[in-house]
């Protein structure tokens, strides 16, 4: 595995199915009362938030202090300085305060890449989401939630259906879903409003429908997205409750799904919009253990990229 | 290279020390088996098998060491191998360790500890297939399937039927 994680396609197939192997033992280990593991004692992991976040720094942090790692929590939110001058300075600085790995969320797509390649920092640059671009360890998560409730599911997902509804443009878990779950060899479609697929769609790999009905038939995950209310500058759809009435996950619409069929949310949900109450307090609904799997999942990553010998970095001034 | 067990010589091995184990702790009723992944868990499977036929059935796991090691950070990160613990768990049980080779004694500290995070045994032993010595801890086996002198140079090479194809113990040369 590459020395960061930065985007879904710095995984192969097998890398990620390791990393979901790990975080199964994980599990294991972890049944009962949990205590450290010592395996990162003496490693810092710096959280680097420049975006609002509860449960991915959370999880991070508790990912990271299980194994016994120091955790820095850094929120960067109201720093005005010119978003390139910020990030040199403050990674020269957890530099200084040597860190091993960054977990860095930032509102700039590319900002996890740039903080890698730039050469300012020796440690492992983890991405928690950088603008709408790509958010690698919620896709390994919820990769890991559908092998839990899947258990033919092994070491790849072929003939696993799919559907990701709702917020396209603007989610890097839906990008970091798709790239995932079409690598693993599952059958995705995208289901959403005109508006809010993206330009490029044409690139991924999946099936597009605009019908959520007939989209939902048959299908064995229904992962709905939040509705980014505060990435939208413009109207994307003409009101909230037309939304819903299109591509909300509605009571009806979950009568409808298979039996075995799972209901996946990243969090945090807007309850009555794009997921209504009953959906997402039904038996389907997966919602919590994607939480709970965050942190074994984060756990495992953590010790692929800070488990062994220390990567022997460049570091520029 | 020199074969220094083979197959009949491993079975007997593992036969003894399982009448061991039943004499040991005057039966099996509080006896859990825990293998230390990969070569260990198949002669804890192994051992408990032969348990099964002197005395009787008795709760066999496998338990990994790897979260614990304390030469993490020397090598590349190693992936998990996988921990079963049963269902009688380890609390107040006379856990048994069960390991190919004794050797530095750090894999069964780390052990020691792994156990540590999942209960509270009222005793812990120690079961290995070859002693070879060079320890380089406070560490002592109760069950040895057999006493080889090496030179720290040498490599002892235990290969299973479950993964090897073939039962042998060797020594290498060293390198």
């Amino acid at each position: 595995m590459d020395r960061h994680l930065l985007s879904i396609n710095d995984l192969s197939a097998s890398e990620a199915i390791q990393i979901l192997n790990t975080a199964s033992e994980l599990s294991k280990i972890s049944d009962g009362p949990m205590k450290k593991l010592p395996t990162l004692r003496g490693r810092t992991v710096v959280n680097l938030f420049f975006e609002d976040s509860t449960r991915t720094r959370i999880s991070f942090e508790s990912a990271a202090k299980r194994l016994s790692a120091d955790v820095i929590n850094f929120s960067a939110k109201g720093s005005s300085v010119s978003k390139g001058e910020s990030l040199k300075d403050t990674a020269q600085t957890l530099q200084a305060m040597g860190a091993d790995a960054v977990v860095i969320r930032h509102g700039a797509s590319g900002a996890a890449q740039r903080l890698a390649d730039s050469g300012w920092i020796s440690a492992s640059v983890i991405n928690a989401g950088d603008g709408t671009h790509e958010h690698p360890t919620q896709a390994l998560l919820d990769a890991y939630t559908i092998r839990s409730r899947f258990p033919d599911l092994r070491s790849n997902f072929n003939g696993l259906k799919v559907a990701i509804v709702g917020d396209i443009l603007h989610s890097r878990v839906a990008r970091s879903n798709v790239l995932l779950l079409t690598k693993l060899g599952a059958k995705v479609t995208i289901v959403a409003p005109p508006t809010l697929i993206p330009v490029g769609i044409t690139d991924w790999d999946v099936d597009v429908s605009y019908d959520f009905d007939s989209a939902i038939k048959n299908v064995d995950v229904v992962m709905m997205l939040r509705v980014q209310s505060e990435r939208m500058a413009d109207s994307f759809f003409p009101s909230e409750r037309e939304y819903s009435r299109g591509y909300g996950l509605d009571i009806a619409r979950l009568n409808s799904l298979k039996d075995s069929t799972i209901v996946m949310h990243p969090g945090p949900m807007n309850r009555g919009l794009e997921i209504s109450a009953e959906s997402a307090d039904s038996h389907k609904s997966v919602v919590l253990a994607q939480v709970s799997n965050g942190v074994l999942v984060r756990m495992a990553v953590l010790y692929q990229l800070l488990g062994g010998a220390a990567f022997s970095g460049e570091v520029s001034a | 290279m020199a074969t220094v067990l083979d197959a009949g010589e491993i079975g007997r091995a593992l036969k003894r020390i399982a009448h061991e184990i039943v004499e040991h702790n005057h039966g099996l009723e509080n006896v859990v088996l825990l293998g230390i992944p990969t070569r260990g868990a198949f002669l804890g499977t192994r051992i408990a098998n032969f348990l099964g036929e002197i005395a009787g059935p008795v709760p066999v796991g496998t338990i990994d060491i790897t979260l614990h090691r304390d030469d993490l950070r020397l090598r590349p990160p190693r992936p998990l191998l996988p921990t079963n613990i049963p269902t009688s768990g380890i609390e107040g049980k006379d856990v048994v360790l069960v390991d190919d080779v004794l050797f530095s004694g750090r894999t069964i500290r780390a052990a020691l500890d792994a156990l540590g995070e999942i209960g509270r045994p009222r005793s812990v032993q120690l079961a290995v297939l070859v002693d070879r010595g060079h320890r380089e801890l406070p560490i002592r086996a109760d069950y040895v399937g057999k006493n080889i002198p090496t030179s720290a140079l040498e490599t002892v090479r235990v290969h299973l039927s479950e993964i090897d194809n073939e039962d042998s113990v060797e020594i290498m040369a060293g390198a």
